[in-house]
């Protein structure tokens, strides 16, 4: 009797196991059919693209999608571009908001609470709504056409990346400043030679953030770049769209060569980055 | 006594650096935020086009804005949008999260794979969607003709074209799903196995235990995700442009087409001021409606 049962329960914890994986597998397809979507169009012929009913692998397979499509444009060009905003984005974001941090987790002084917390409020400001006049200040000293309106503001501090960054600061061991301010350290070396080694999974994290809306980032481009051989990938993927003749294999197989840098980014930093935004939130 | 001096002395030149520190921030919201808050407000009050010089026309632009129904339409497609996005994205991060929750083997796959389509949102994504959009052709309105339900138009019919673009949403909930989760792993597991010894289900447990001490997890995703919506701009801009009829019209893309389509500077920093008072209000309001649902640990003690 009591050994049936404890049988019907081990059963039941299989069954349990079972459904979950299930589940969790059907989720996966879900999530992960938009790219595979994508990827079944960029390599089928266009005469396919509309066939019922649909076929997730093509008959053929065209690979010679992909070279057409990005001599549409010159895609190499956009590629290079991208590359070069968002190294700067990069570069500036995890510099200016660690050091910005680094002041806010680790200095006192008067005022700091109130200043935090205005930090903490012009996060609740979306960008878009003050466009405007950014887009004036830039016009004013020149800037409307070059890439410095896209990266340049990163090197005054990003709130949401200050907030990650001090949340972090603040778990280092206060210990560790005492020290080097006794042996006659200067804040600037505390920061450069103490916190920020020991920082590294807060770096990779704005790193990846940084570089992920910066790679996508496309209203800003949109308002400050004109000539063409300035254009961002975003951009650049954008023309196919107001193309209305222009093949769908053709669009998806570039939007396929986009998505790339960004998943392979994520894909070697998931596990620091998925652990770091919780950190982060929830202390 | 010198040594107290000294030590304000000290303190002085520790207060000095910090301001050194978060200099990048103050040059940053002196000329980039809250410099530009103001000249919102400013620029809302003349009838600056980018080219000519501005004049001063008082309070004219608030008062065309209130007699456009594009304005109106404006409102409630963004309102509309943030309203669904929000809705969306607290159910099923929540709902998800506890699914990544359970404690499995190779668990860390399925939250990368979950994760992943957040990683590309915007306007690669949207370009997809705009292939699984398809009518008949696309994969959506396949699978709902396989079981045969006749997919509308989406992107192009009045009534589904914003439920289409809140859809898209469900891809892009790996960063909410992560808060949550984490969330879900800061629960005391003695409230769940007490309970279950009171006999709770799965359902009692998830209503009186989960939801109550996530409350205060939840308000701070309503919040972080109402800014965010009001910010959406890619996804219409590829899928609508605003359309049909004006029902996707949200409102940064609202603002894209009078400044920088027809260059009436001021009267889309007219609707940039009362879009900001909104969000102010809308985040105040939350707040204070947290009061009486969420609920605080940390003070009963």
């Amino acid at each position: 009797m009591n050994n049936s049962l404890r049988k019907l329960n081990i059963n039941r914890k299989i069954i349990y196991k079972i459904l979950l994986y299930g589940i969790l597998v059907i989720g996966s397809i879900v999530f992960l059919f938009p790219i595979i979507w994508a990827a079944s169009l960029s390599l089928k012929d266009y005469a396919h693209v509309f066939e019922i009913p649909l076929k997730l692998i093509p008959d053929s397979i065209v690979w010679r999608n992909y070279p057409e499509a990005w001599s549409y444009y010159p895609y190499t060009r956009f590629l290079l571009n991208s590359f070069f905003v968002c190294f700067m984005c990069v570069l500036g974001d995890v510099f200016s908001s660690s050091l910005v941090a680094f002041g806010f987790a680790r200095l006192r002084s008067r005022g700091k609470n109130i200043l935090f917390i205005m930090v903490l409020l012009t996060m609740m400001i979306p960008y878009q709504l003050i466009i405007v006049p950014r887009f004036l200040i830039f016009q004013k000293i020149g800037w409307v056409d070059t890439f410095k309106p896209l990266w340049v503001t990163t090197f005054l501090s990003w709130p949401y990346f200050v907030f990650l960054f001090r949340q972090f600061f603040m778990s280092i061991p206060f210990e560790f400043d005492d020290a080097a301010r006794i042996d006659g350290c200067s804040l600037w070396r505390i920061y450069w030679n103490i916190v920020l080694p020991l920082s590294r999974p807060a770096l990779a994290t704005v790193a990846v953030f940084s570089f992920v809306a910066n790679w996508r980032s496309f209203l800003a481009p949109l308002i400050y770049l004109s000539s063409q051989e300035k254009y961002t990938l975003a951009l650049g993927l954008g023309l196919l769209q107001t193309r209305q003749y222009v093949e769908v294999p053709y669009v998806m197989a570039v939007a396929m060569i986009m998505i790339i840098p960004p998943i392979i980014i994520f894909i070697f930093t998931a596990k620091y980055f998925l652990r770091e935004i919780s950190l982060s939130v929830y202390k | 006594m010198s040594k107290r001096k000294k030590l304000t002395k000290l303190r002085k030149r520790e207060e000095i650096s910090f301001y050194l520190f978060i200099l990048p921030w103050i040059i940053g919201f002196v000329s980039f935020t809250g410099g530009p808050i103001f000249a919102t407000l400013g620029i809302s009050l003349t009838d600056w086009s980018l080219f000519g010089s501005p004049h001063w026309i008082g309070l004219s632009n608030y008062v065309k804005l209130f007699s456009d129904p594009l304005f109106y339409k404006a409102l409630v497609a963004t309102f509309y949008y943030v309203g669904g996005r929000i809705a969306l994205l607290v159910i099923a991060s929540l709902l998800i999260a506890i699914l990544l929750n359970q404690k499995l083997w190779g668990m860390t796959v399925f939250r990368t794979i979950y994760y992943l389509p957040a990683v590309i949102t915007g306007i690669v994504l949207a370009m997809i969607f705009q292939q699984l959009y398809k009518p008949i052709y696309g994969p959506f309105a396949y699978f709902l003709s396989l079981v045969g339900i006749s997919a509308p138009t989406w992107l192009v019919n009045e009534k589904w074209a914003m439920p289409a673009l809140i859809l898209m949403n469900f891809w892009m909930i790996g960063p909410t799903t992560v808060i949550f989760l984490a969330a879900l792993q800061g629960i005391p597991k003695a409230l769940f196995e007490s309970s279950k010894i009171d006999g709770a289900n799965f359902l009692q447990q998830f209503f009186y235990i989960t939801i109550p001490t996530l409350s205060p997890v939840i308000l701070l995703i309503i919040v972080i995700t109402t800014v965010q919506s009001f910010m959406v701009f890619a996804e219409p801009y590829v899928l609508t442009r605003g359309g049909p009829n004006y029902t996707t019209l949200v409102g940064a893309l609202y603002i894209y087409r009078e400044a920088f389509k027809y260059y009436k500077l001021g009267y889309a920093c007219s609707f940039s001021w009362i879009l900001l008072l909104v969000i102010m209000g809308f985040v105040g309001l939350q707040f204070l409606l947290s009061k009486h649902w969420v609920h605080y640990e940390a003070k009963k003690q």
